[in-house]
């Protein structure tokens, strides 16, 4: 079997697991107990806290657990309108954020509130200078993914900050679902961001868990209230296994980055050198620095996305359309679309994405298998 | 520079007469006790110095722990070298090289306890001072006050060097003025009553007085970790917790609550007093200072007082919050007592106690309870522990999670 679905989701790392099972096993007190066995409790959640912080760089105060990506991004979005709307009304994102940004901006359009969506260009990327045009006196929120999630354009995340050090009023997020361990650590955790999301499961850890940091001067509104947990701001019983298993996960993924990184990109420039090879394949992702070094996102001309993927499968090789968020809803690509890639193209894409477990000898038998299949269907659609 | 021994010179110790043996060897015993975990250490306490010899322990970390001994007026490390004058210059010269700074003066202070020695004290401090102005330009010599002393200390087995001396505690060893009892409850100003009656040489014991289900297991552990801390100044002690619940629930059921404060503390003291007479304590500890909390009024001494003839003795009575919280940082429990766990002092505080009781109303409520029961009762339940230097309480448990991440 070869997977190389990861941006989808990961596979729960061994080591991860066990955490997970011995942490529900032996500490499984209540963080908010008084007695000795929440005392435990507590300790583990606290000393999670603090390695997630080191390893981002962080005071552990900054760091807030949620349910993950979605739950993050809707919590910031929402939570600062609810926060600053007497401020203003007007927020800025681009057009290729995911749907949870997205469809909670949707949600708050209909409150109200007004969003401008920054264009991408032919390769996905915002301009820093229609961002710069974009802000009003009135704008609350700029909120900007790390890498996008279809073709695995890196957002000018530091040229951003730049022009919003001007603004120092205005919250700044960024979600880093699909850039956390892919070494742009220093792009994300940028001296003027304010808000980063993070899912656990995109990096090992288990689902249902993620991280949000929050500057420790910026407020924003809780979107779950209840018991008060913390800090009064993400209220609910403290899912203490995850966030422990996520603490290690982290922990294992920062292991050896740059080596992990480069093996990666490797993969990638020998499936991207090869692919372009073949005069219907059309490419979407780039090999350089503006790109992620796991994202793959391309198309053969004339073939369906999904054709691909189930032809892929039966020989137990496991890619996907786009996103696998949107892929089972028979839409093109957001992404693409906003790259005004023609629709006819942009409903074959496929998307290989990989992690630091692939290796050379799996790209080398993915290649094998392309080229059965792309000949076969080259003479079908001929 | 790799150390590997230690000069420790001895505080008021010289006034001492005929005292003098039993301080140096309480203080040699203090200080294997502070430097217990350091198993290679080797500690030779003689008439006018103490040795400590490392044998391979990290130097910083065992000055760390000396420089908090009551006792030690200061110390210096040094190096060992063989009796062969080409290793003593080599030596001499690097540690002066390591603190040398342009411009500096330095002189060679040479002793001698082996008179056979080759060469007298003059003619050492020529040689290795001449060997250092031929080898480190723009270095000179200086006999009054220079910048750098360099000690060279000749014995049967060896030459000792070194070239610093770090001020110690001071004080007096702890054991060398008898023993005494200190009521530690948790708070900021108990602990600094503790160290101030160990700097002068008071060998304390811990009376803990503890109140379950009111108070939890992590007071206990707190006041524990704090004993730790005062025994990194003189060695282990000795740790009394009592237990209090019954007498607690029993004044705050028939003792009016404007005096209940009183009554509570009048146990605490009669308790600590009949501890004192088993173990030949020969006065009490404790932290209160004047005018801090309501019952800590002259008039509230008095009724608290009244139940024991021992010495009651307060060595921050006079100070301010802010002086105590100082030492309190100095000494490193500041952070521990500030931690939010109830304690037997806080858990029954009425709201408005007499700040002014009466020693005869004291009395009389307190002849409506079964006193000798109550105290029987708590004193059979006693638990004696002995508490090491820097021992941890409260994190014990925390360890065990590095496994899991």
């Amino acid at each position: 079997m070869i997977y190389f679905d990861n941006s989808a989701t990961t596979k729960i790392a061994p080591a991860v697991l066990t955490t997970y099972e011995q942490v529900s096993k032996k500490v499984w007190g209540n963080p908010s107990s008084l007695h000795d066995l929440g005392e435990q409790a507590y300790g583990l959640l606290e000393q999670s806290r603090q390695q997630i912080a080191d390893l981002l760089g962080v005071q552990a105060d900054e760091i807030y657990f949620t349910s993950g990506g979605t739950e993050g991004d809707n919590w910031v979005i929402k939570g600062t309108a609810i926060e600053k709307h007497i401020y203003g009304k007007h927020i800025i994102a681009s057009s290729v954020e995911h749907p949870a940004v997205l469809n909670s901006l949707a949600q708050l359009e209909k409150l109200g509130f007004e969003v401008t969506y920054l264009p991408v260009d032919q390769t996905g990327h915002v301009s820093p200078v229609d961002l710069a045009k974009a802000i009003r006196s009135d704008t609350i929120l700029v909120s900007i993914m790390a890498v996008n999630n279809e073709v695995g354009a890196i957002q000018p995340q530091l040229e951003i900050a730049e022009i919003l050090k001007k603004y120092p009023k205005i919250h700044y997020h960024i979600d880093a679902v699909q850039g956390i361990g892919k070494g742009i650590q220093s792009m994300i955790m940028n001296d003027r961001v304010d808000f980063v999301t993070f899912s656990g499961h995109k990096f090992h850890a288990p689902r249902g868990i993620g991280i949000m940091y929050k500057r420790r001067v910026r407020k924003i509104a809780p979107l779950m209230s209840g018991g008060g947990q913390e800090k009064n701001l993400r209220s609910g019983t403290e899912n203490l296994p995850a966030i422990a298993a996520m603490a290690r996960a982290l922990r294992l993924l920062k292991e050896n980055e740059t080596e992990k990184v480069q093996q990666q990109a490797a993969i990638k420039k020998y499936l991207h050198d090869q692919l372009i090879k073949y005069p219907k394949v059309t490419m979407f992702s780039q090999v350089d620095q503006t790109f992620a070094p796991h994202i793959l996102c391309f198309t053969i001309d004339g073939v369906r996305g999904e054709t691909i993927v189930h032809a892929f499968e039966a020989q137990q090789i496991y890619i996907s359309t786009t996103s696998a968020c949107s892929s089972k809803k028979h839409v093109i690509s957001g992404t693409l679309h906003a790259m005004k890639i023609p629709e006819k193209i942009a409903t074959s894409a496929i998307r290989v994405s990989l992690d630091e477990n692939n290796t050379m000898a799996e790209a080398h038998q993915f290649m094998q298998v392309f080229d059965q299949l792309y000949h076969r269907f080259a003479k079908i659609n001929s | 520079m790799e150390y590997t021994e230690i000069m420790v010179r001895y505080g008021e110790l010289s006034t001492k007469g005929k005292n003098r043996r039993s301080f140096i060897d309480r203080l040699a015993f203090n200080t294997r006790e502070v430097l217990h975990d350091f198993e290679q250490v080797i500690v030779k306490a003689q008439r006018d110095r103490m040795h400590i010899q490392l044998h391979g322990a990290d130097s910083q970390q065992v000055m760390d722990r000396l420089q908090q001994v009551f006792g030690i007026q200061n110390f210096s490390p040094s190096i060992r070298v063989e009796r062969d004058l080409e290793s003593v210059k080599q030596t001499a010269l690097a540690m002066i090289k390591e603190q040398f700074q342009p411009g500096m003066t330095f002189k060679i202070n040479t002793r001698r306890s082996d008179h056979d020695f080759k060469l007298d004290t003059n003619q050492m401090n020529d040689l290795l001072g001449g060997y250092i102005l031929d080898n480190l330009p723009g270095i000179q010599v200086k006999m009054k006050d220079p910048d750098l002393i360099l000690r060279v200390e000749i014995r049967k087995n060896g030459i000792f060097l070194s070239g610093k001396t770090i001020q110690g505690a001071g004080g007096l060893p702890v054991g060398t003025a008898g023993k005494g009892l200190l009521m530690i409850s948790g708070g900021i100003d108990s602990p600094v009553a503790g160290y101030l009656a160990l700097k002068r040489g008071v060998d304390l014991e811990m009376v803990h007085f503890f109140s379950p289900p009111y108070t939890s297991e992590q007071a206990l552990h707190k006041a524990q970790e704090l004993t730790a801390k005062l025994a990194l100044f003189g060695g282990s002690i000795k740790f009394i917790q009592v237990p209090f619940t019954e007498i607690q629930e029993t004044v705050k059921h028939d003792v009016p609550e404007g005096y209940l404060m009183t009554v509570q503390r009048r146990f605490m003291l009669r308790l600590a007093a009949a501890i004192a007479q088993k173990r030949d304590a020969l006065a009490i500890f404790n932290g209160e200072s004047l005018g801090q909390v309501a019952s800590q009024t002259l008039e509230s001494m008095v009724a608290i007082n009244d139940v024991t003839s021992l010495p009651i003795l307060r060595p921050v009575v006079s100070l301010d919050k802010n002086e105590i919280i100082e030492i309190a940082e100095k000494i490193g429990t500041f952070d521990l007592s500030v931690m939010p766990f109830e304690d037997c002092c806080t858990i029954f505080a009425p709201p408005a106690p007499k700040t002014k009781p009466r020693l005869d109303r004291a009395r009389e409520y307190e002849s409506r309870l079964d006193v000798s029961g109550l105290m029987e009762r708590a004193l059979a339940g006693i638990k004696i522990t002995e508490i090491k230097a820097d021992e941890k309480f409260l994190t014990e448990e925390q360890p065990a999670f590095s496994e899991f991440l």
